[in-house]
């Protein structure tokens, strides 16, 4: 049999349940995959020892009529887990060890998935390449000192490197798909509201949403429809009729509409990514899909409007880092210096500069110039996508302008860094379900991902689409195990 | 427009973040290339566009004001920085 950690999750699952393995048994492989592959700096919290004996305890009462049967899966460290240290990537959360568990963990545990460990992130997921993380850099398994995209980069690295059979990361401008982009790997955003936001750190409240992250796009539909639910406790969950995803998976997509958008095509696109993206289209015709010129008018307004709309809001949600119920503080003469100093030491750069930005933006006499207007933009950018609907069923595009480069090339150019999230950021602002899968490499042999992006509450035909497509892509990693120890 | 150390110094008192002279002036260069970025909003008319304040298309839900979590004081104090039996301590307010 090949390794188990190279087996997808609904392979895993099958042999379980056909008592072929045991919950143990993979458990073993995948933390000792994870122990040798320190150099990857996936990890910041591991759970290996609990994560063994809690699969000892389901060999030992088995229960195979849950959907994910004794599978130990590491998580992004941006979800709160019961008794389990949450950091967000940031040192004023170093020491934090939440009481509670997030809504979306906790679907998870509830089928029977096993807490492998906690995954390294740009500091509150705001960066696109792991490089802001209190906790270090992320190498990307693909190739030595390349990032592997952000912010859910411990994620991505985690999973191309066969330490984690699926993980879940969280996407706020496209720090689930461009990871998944970077390391040859599947990511999806679900539709705003369809994953409860209850227990994760919240970074812009209108735009956060949590999904899979996995090596085929049927093991995102598994985890799909494990994590998507209704959820009192967070008051933007909708109640909508969620789709049995793995089991109404189909690759019949014939007469499907998908649309190309031909704002896409930006200005200084590497010709690479143009015929990722022309090679694409023919895939999806050959799925029997009726591909259709549609035109997204305000796509290039998306990227300055995010960037007022998520600081603004990450200004507010971190205004409850004040050193006094949790995480670090400084010490300070007065209240006042101490909140200060505390902040100061607590976040990181990146951290700062966008709370700078959102308090700028919300600031007296500000307010209507910067968040009114992009409030306002975001209005329009949404109609685009409402408008291009009574057309199409989905559209396809590219997952990023370019694959993952190397480590410290752009963090030194805050703008060149968001300039990543091009074609992810109009999806979040429009609430939208999208994926990103591999579809090809660039000339050093770097993944690349195409963005198959749906209706609202449409995650079923994303996927279709995506399943139809990724058989007649055929894309396989070429991982080697340099890193291994 | 350009946002000088004088305004960075005011927003940082805002936003409660301390920052260094050096680091006010680095901020206030990344914060001027990020606005010019931004600056092309102005671009276009929005006069008659209501603002989007919610992708979700929900009014928001009501619950009664009822306690639905058992004693948890010792919980949410036990992340606390310093407390004190039932406090949180934070450097002294009142003279």
């Amino acid at each position: 049999m090949t390794e188990i950690t190279s087996l997808s999750l609904y392979e895993l699952i099958k042999n379980i349940k056909e008592k072929k393995i045991s919950s143990n048994e993979v458990a073993k492989s995948f933390v000792d995959r994870s122990q040798k592959s320190k150099k990857l700096n996936a990890y910041v919290t591991e759970n290996f020892e609990k994560c063994l004996k809690l699969s000892k305890e389901f060999d030992n009462k088995p229960n195979y009529d849950l959907k994910l049967p004794g599978i130990p899966i590491a998580v992004k460290d941006l979800f709160c887990t019961n008794e389990v240290r949450t950091t967000a990537g940031s040192n004023i959360l170093n020491n934090f060890v939440p009481s509670y568990e997030s809504t979306v963990t906790q679907n998870i545990w509830n089928e029977g998935g096993i807490l492998l460990g906690k995954l390294n992130c740009d500091e509150f997921a705001m960066g696109s390449s792991n490089e802001t993380s209190y906790f270090g850099n992320v190498q990307n398994p693909i190739a030595k000192d390349l990032v592997p995209g952000g912010s859910s980069g411990g994620s991505s690295s985690a999973l191309a490197a066969n330490l984690t059979p699926v993980t879940i990361g969280t996407d706020t401008g496209g720090s689930i798909r461009q990871p998944a982009s970077f390391t040859g790997t599947v990511g999806l955003k679900p539709t705003y509201g369809s994953c409860s936001r209850y227990g994760i750190v919240a970074f812009a409240s209108s735009l956060d949403q949590a999904g899979p992250m996995s090596k085929d796009v049927k093991d995102s539909s598994i985890l799909l429809e494990v994590i998507s639910s209704f959820d009192k406790k967070d008051s933007t969950s909708i109640d909508f009729k969620r789709n049995n995803y793995s089991s109404e998976l189909t690759r019949n997509i014939k007469g499907i509409k998908i649309g190309i958008p031909k704002e896409y095509r930006v200005d200084g696109m590497p010709g690479e990514i143009e015929n990722l993206w022309k090679k694409g289209i023919e895939y999806a015709k050959d799925c029997g899909a009726e591909i259709i010129d549609i035109s997204l008018p305000h796509t290039s307004y998306a990227l300055p409007t995010y960037y007022i709309v998520a600081p603004a809001e990450a200004s507010s949600n971190l205004a409850r880092y004040d050193g006094v119920k949790y995480g670090l503080r400084s010490s300070g003469e007065s209240l006042i210096d101490m909140y200060e100093k505390t902040r100061s030491e607590g976040f990181g750069e990146e951290v700062k500069r966008r709370i700078m930005i959102g308090t700028y933006v919300l600031s007296s006499g500000y307010y209507d110039a910067y968040y009114l207007k992009a409030q306002k933009v975001r209005q329009l950018i949404k109609k685009d996508f409402d408008d291009a609907y009574n057309k199409v069923d989905a559209i396809l595009t590219p997952s990023t302008p370019s694959s993952a480069f190397k480590i410290g090339e752009k963090s030194n150019d805050p703008v060149s860094m968001y300039l990543n999230d091009i074609f992810t950021v109009p999806v979040n602002l429009a609430g939208l379900p999208g994926i990103s899968i591999p579809a090809g490499r660039d000339k050093n042999n770097y993944p690349l991902g195409l963005q198959i992006i749906g209706k609202p509450f449409d995650e079923q035909t994303v996927l279709n689409i995506a399943y139809s497509m990724e058989e007649k892509i055929n894309y396989k990693n070429n991982i080697t195990d340099w890193w291994m120890e | 427009m350009t946002i000088d150390l004088k305004t960075v110094k005011h927003i940082s008192k805002l936003a409660r973040i301390s920052l260094e002279e050096k680091k006010a002036e680095k901020l206030a260069d990344d914060m001027n290339s990020i606005f010019e970025f931004i600056e092309k909003l102005n671009e276009l008319k929005t006069e008659n566009i209501e603002p989007l304040t919610s992708i979700a298309e929900t009014t928001l839900r009501f619950r009664e004001d009822k306690i639905t979590s058992d004693n948890i004081r010792e919980k949410i104090l036990k992340n606390s920085p310093e407390k004190n039996d039932d406090f949180f301590v934070v450097p002294k307010v009142v003279e």
